[in-house]
């Protein structure tokens, strides 16, 4: 099947040339609009050619086109090319529609930006989307680590895209470092297995695990090393902090760092390597607990957001959780499935949720309220994201959450169960109350004061609103197929990757109930206003308040790092300023003291001089007759 | 008389010479040590040539007169001129040096 092959490459290099005609010739990319064309045309070509890959492969058999690379003795060191095979060339698909989807909703979100940074912005984007697919279609650990880092690299350019600003450099930096932090893991971690089994090929060392020959010594560390990276990545606590602190970026990037790109690189590589971790019971375990844990946390601080982008942000972080116990269960298909289906109305959220900012001028829910009459367009593909996210069956996510669910309920990890669920209820209540507070309901009391109903609010332009409706129809259509036909295409990737899930019979009812449940509460709460709040804030004061401080873990980060640092640094300060260079004074001290000790000699009168020569001379002559004799 | 005894004699005078250097406050008078300091060597030349009977020594001494008449000509000019710019000849005023 080289044709499959073909195809991925051919996606792979279109985002590739994009960029590099962007950043090669500056007239272009100055022009702004241009070089927005050029890049949205290329990524267009690019997804057609990933679909075209997704149609092609050839169910188990694997497409792959590899060249040698880095030569040493006998044979290459590691090679470079793609490899297309079902999860591969269903997740570029993935980033492919993403990213042209985000690239012409840009075109409209950002249309008052100046043209030289409107082209900067594509050329980021191009390379974006270049150095995705390339991890996608890694053939090896290797290239993977690379574009890994060039993922990185474009997420801190892009979040820091208005660099002008204080936060968004802030946010910038954070992002970077914390994902950094776990990459080193992931470096680690590579090398360690490289150590143990001579081979960077992800298709060799398959071979290697299936046939038993890989000694498990200390294969608990090179996979904990490379959960490091995917935890860094993918936003799981603790290495969390800078999603939400990525939303500094512009609208469009963080739809696209949150759906297709960057923080499902994490996932994605526990997906493509979970045979490797099926052999470590042990971190898949740590795996699914952390990331239970990381999904409770995230919802819980998602019901006190103001932000609406932050909203989202934390319901990635915790949709995030719910693939990584996915996978920690051992059913890293459904954690596929869940990110793809996830991958599509989260895109949706979020580019929906630039529409809301750019009608309204304010990230703010307390800013918004009864938009549904002003932006209709907007406020129905939004709950269709929104229904999604929930979980309600014949929209997207229901399947490949209740998939999740019973992957996990079966594996017998009934402590993360019991968070998912929670987590399912939390979902679907934060999810309706920014549903509520943007879209119905009155202006909160806080700004009916200065009524922020925004009359000149409306629907987006076409450029927006046409991805928008795309992706809803996307959402919609996934959840129709897969409630009505089964997983299909979706889970035959995920089937590729991991074992079939055969969930209980109760779970459906009581998964669509717990969500109902959410929505009921947040209808209840926000709309009808029958709960008094004071009354909610008192009986679940002490979690609201350490919620709303962010469970203090960047506060704590900050402490230990920021303060540790600044710490480390006066102390190495210190033994400059007053160990190394107080030595050098010392000696500079000693000569100039010195100096002018033996000046007094210098009399400056011949007549000394002379004595001095004759005497020196006597002693000379005394000492050679003494010593010599 | 031996030997010794003109080297005796020389190496007082030149003591005599190396004092004078070291101790007269006046420049004229220093050149005058060294002046003779220098007509010890030459005592001390011509008395190995006489006892060597080697005319080397003589030769030498020759050519040290020489040279010490010009050096005390020179020195004699460069007293002049150090008078006329500082108006003085006392060695410990001509401290210029003085660290």
């Amino acid at each position: 099947m080289v044709d499959t092959g073909f195809f991925a490459l051919a996606a792979l290099l279109l985002h590739a040339f994009a960029f590099l005609l962007l950043a090669l010739v500056p007239p272009l990319r100055r022009r702004g609009r241009p070089a927005a064309l050029v890049s949205i045309l290329c990524a267009a070509g690019s997804l057609a050619a990933a679909v075209q890959a997704w149609r092609t492969h050839g169910g188990e058999t694997i497409s792959r086109l590899v060249w040698d690379w880095l030569p040493a003795q006998g044979q290459a060191l590691a090679t470079v090319g793609v490899l297309a095979d079902a999860t591969s060339t269903v997740m570029l698909t993935l980033v492919g529609l993403v990213a042209l989807l985000v690239q012409v909703y840009s075109l409209g979100y950002l249309s008052d930006e100046p043209q030289p940074a409107l082209g900067r912005y594509y050329t980021y984007q191009s390379l974006f989307a270049f150095s995705m697919m390339g991890l996608v279609l890694s053939p090896n650990l290797l290239q993977l680590f690379i574009f890994w880092e060039l993922v990185g690299l474009c997420s801190y350019l892009l979040i820091g895209y208005w660099y002008q600003r204080p936060a968004a450099a802030r946010a910038a930096v954070k992002a970077f470092w914390t994902t950094k932090a776990g990459d080193v893991g992931l470096l680690i971690g590579i090398i360690l297995l490289w150590r143990q089994s001579g081979t960077f090929d992800l298709t060799e060392l398959r071979v290697l695990v299936e046939s038993n020959a890989l000694p498990l010594a200390g294969l608990s560390v090179i996979t904990f090393c490379i959960y490091l990276g995917a935890m860094g990545k993918s936003a799981q606590f603790p290495l969390h902090v800078w999603l939400p602190d990525a939303m500094e970026g512009p609208t469009p990037v963080s739809a696209l760092i949150h759906a297709a790109t960057m923080v499902t690189a994490g996932v994605y590589l526990l997906v493509r390597t979970s045979w490797l971790f099926a052999l470590t019971p042990d971190v898949l375990q740590i795996v699914a607990w952390i990331g239970a844990f990381t999904a409770l946390l995230a919802a819980v601080l998602a019901c006190v957001q103001d932000d609406i982008k932050r909203v989202l942000a934390y319901s990635t972080v915790s949709q995030l959780g719910y693939m990584m116990t996915a996978i920690g269960a051992g059913f890293a298909g459904a954690g596929l499935f869940h990110l793809l289906t996830h991958g599509v109305f989260k895109a949706l959220l979020f580019l929906g949720s630039g529409a809301l900012i750019h009608a309204v001028g304010s990230n703010n829910l307390s800013s918004m309220g009864r938009l549904a009459k002003q932006m209709p367009q907007t406020a129905i593909v939004f709950i269709v994201g929104t229904l999604s996210l929930a979980g309600i069956p014949l929209f997207g996510g229901f399947v490949s959450k209740e998939e999740i669910l019973g992957g996990v309920w079966e594996s017998g990890l009934v402590g993360p169960f019991v968070l998912l669920m929670i987590v399912a209820f939390l979902t679907a209540f934060y999810m309706f109350r920014a549903v509520f507070l943007a879209f119905f309901g009155a202006p909160a009391p806080a700004a009916a004061g200065h009524s922020h109903e925004a009359p000149h609010a409306h629907d987006p332009p076409a450029t927006m609103a046409a991805p928008l409706w795309i992706l809803a129809a996307l959402s919609v259509a996934v959840g129709l197929y897969t409630f009505f036909i089964g997983p299909g295409p979706l889970g035959e990737a995920g089937g590729a990757a991991g074992a079939e899930v055969v969930s209980p019979a109760w779970l459906k009812p009581v998964a669509v109930g717990v969500a109902a449940a959410g929505i009921l509460l947040a209808w209840l709460r926000y709309e009808r206003r029958l709960v008094d709040p004071a009354v909610f804030a008192s009986a679940l004061g002490p979690i609201y308040r350490a919620a709303l401080a962010k469970f203090w873990i960047d506060d704590l980060f900050e402490g230990v790092f920021a303060a540790g640092t600044l710490a480390f640094s006066r102390l190495v300060g210190w033994v400059d300023r007053y160990l190394v260079d107080g030595v050098l004074n010392a000696l500079s001290a000693w000569t100039l003291t010195a100096g002018d000790d033996m000046r007094s000699m210098q009399s400056g009168r011949a007549q000394d001089y002379v004595y001095g020569v004759a005497v020196g001379l006597l002693v000379l002559l005394l000492w050679a007759r003494w010593a010599l004799a | 008389m031996g030997l010794q005894a003109y080297l005796t004699l020389a190496a007082v005078i030149f003591c005599i010479g190396l004092f004078g250097v070291v101790t007269r406050r006046n420049t004229i008078g220093i050149l005058l040590g060294i002046e003779l300091m220098l007509n010890a060597v030459n005592i001390n030349l011509v008395a190995f040539a006489r006892f060597h009977a080697d005319v080397t020594g003589m030769i030498f001494t020759v050519f040290t007169i020489c040279i010490t008449v010009s050096e005390a000509a020179l020195g004699l000019a460069i007293v002049i001129l150090l008078f006329r710019i500082r108006r003085t000849v006392m060695a410990d005023h001509l401290d210029l040096l003085k660290g």
